[in-house]
């Protein structure tokens, strides 16, 4: 499930802004290719952190993924909810926002794609 | 890729398939968490027809296997025996199981990932021998199921009472119109049965399994189940260069049988341990995992080789080969998570405590 009003990155982190800042999370595509969410690193509020670098991690009980930001932003919020209940990242993937940031550079958004261009793939 | 014969069934089942050792398998239907719990509650089966089957045959059969394998094969018709496959230097090609099936025939259960290799070491070890070998693993396939309601259910399921055995032995009984091997064996710390026969007939059973409530389970969750039981896998607790003592193994390495392959460098590696298979804890919610490296102080000692975060127990739990120095219940480690230092405590390795009678 692709959401519509979102901004997707191809490593499958979805960002939806609102003004100057941002939410971010994985998309649906990412928790199913995932499984069973059982843990989340955060990022720690403060943090700069360039567009593509990790920003934290999700694991299934399988596997670890790094976690990449869609653009260069300052950590402002995490949801440390997650912590306790990672497997809202499978019921509900965009609801689910894992950190808020400040957004650095605007002109980044053009290397994001919208919810008609984003391909569920990979 | 090769293909198990139930592979449209676990398409039709929807599960989550992978790679593994060459074959498209399920590596889980609902999830990892939920099978696990149901093998260690009630019961799930599982494909494993990816396993590796040879065929020793001949008048040497016994002789050759007590060379080629390091645990003493006795001439009984009703016992498993597990057992290394031990190179020259005394290290593991692989590990596997042992059926003595018929006078002069003797089954040898391997790893997926390394029957080939495996093949052209027993093919060129039996040279010296009156035997042939025959790789089998096409003609059959596979299933384990696991758990503790499985004794209530096995015979029924089979039509023949199996549910007799004693844990490590089997018999060939009658199924449909030929036969399977059936032994109470298994790989997830729970009571319960490994079936080896004919594709029809294993197809078959994996129906009739699922239709009495059988939970279907995938290689995600036979890893959970078989760490958290301590049990071993080839290529992380078992590998080339980790010798038997070293990985905790040394029960199945009979330094007292005549002669075997690697006999020799095991008596020199008994005497030279300088690492040691351990359990940890992280006291910290993290997951360690593979490949992951341990730390004393800042100070490199050693690799995990497996860890997980269980449905079913609170803290992250792992197996680590560290060096033998530090190797002590209760010493204070840290484990490399990515950019962190994860602090850990070594504890024994018994993180299951298996509930059926040996």
């Amino acid at each position: 499930m692709i959401k519509e009003g979102l901004l997707y990155a191809k490593t499958h982190e979805w960002l939806k802004v609102e003004g100057k800042e941002a939410l971010v999370g994985i998309s649906d595509h990412a928790q199913e290719a995932l499984g069973d969410v059982v843990f989340i690193e955060l990022p720690k509020v403060g943090a700069v952190i360039k567009k593509g670098e990790a920003f934290g991690a999700v694991e299934s009980v399988k596997a670890a993924s790094d976690m990449y930001l869609p653009i260069s932003g300052k950590v402002l919020e995490v949801n440390s909810d997650l912590e306790s209940t990672p497997e809202n990242l499978n019921s509900d993937p965009y609801g689910s926002w894992i950190a808020r940031i400040e957004i650095l550079d605007e002109k980044e958004f053009k290397d994001l794609a919208d919810h008609t261009e984003y391909k569920e793939e990979d | 890729m090769k293909k198990t014969a139930l592979y449209e069934n676990h398409l039709k089942l929807n599960a989550k398939m992978i790679e593994y050792a060459n074959y498209e398998m399920p590596v889980y239907y609902e999830g990892i968490n939920a099978e696990h719990l149901s093998v260690r509650t009630h019961m799930g089966i599982f494909d494993v027809s990816h396993m590796g089957e040879f065929l020793i045959e001949g008048e040497d059969a016994l002789r050759f296997v007590n060379y080629l394998v390091s645990n003493v094969i006795e001439d009984d018709l009703t016992k498993v025996t597990y057992a290394l496959l031990l190179n020259d230097d005394g290290y593991p090609l692989d590990d596997l199981l042992v059926y003595v099936v018929q006078k002069n025939k003797i089954l040898l259960v391997v790893n997926a990932g390394n029957k080939e290799k495996d093949l052209l070491w027993v093919t060129k070890q039996a040279k010296k021998f009156d035997v042939t070998v025959r790789d089998l693993t096409n003609d059959y396939s596979q299933v384990a199921i696991q758990g503790p309601k499985v004794k209530e259910t096995i015979d029924q399921l089979l039509d023949t009472t199996v549910s007799d055995l004693s844990f490590m032995t089997f018999k060939i009984v009658p199924y449909q119109d030929g036969h399977v091997i059936v032994s109470r064996t298994g790989y997830t710390g729970e009571d319960g049965f490994e079936i080896y026969g004919y594709h029809d007939f294993i197809i078959k059973l994996w129906d009739d399994a699922l239709n009495v409530g059988v939970k279907p389970c995938g290689l995600g969750a036979r890893d959970t189940l078989r760490f958290q039981a301590n049990l071993p896998l080839y290529g992380q607790e078992i590998a080339e260069d980790i010798t038997p003592y070293e990985a905790g193994l040394s029960f199945a390495v009979k330094l007292d049988k005549e002669d075997f392959l690697g006999k020799k460098a095991c008596i020199n590696h008994k005497a030279n341990k300088t690492r040691k298979l351990v359990g940890f804890e992280l006291l910290e919610r993290n997951i360690p995992r593979h490949g992951y490296i341990v730390l004393k102080d800042e100070k490199e000692i050693g690799i995990v080789t497996t860890g997980y975060l269980l449905p079913d127990y609170d803290k992250p739990i792992g197996l680590a080969l560290v060096d033998s120095n530090y190797g002590d219940l209760k010493t204070e480690i840290q484990i490399q998570i990515r950019n962190k230092a994860v602090p850990a405590v070594i504890r024994n390795k018994k993180f299951y405590t298996k509930n059926y009678k040996k």
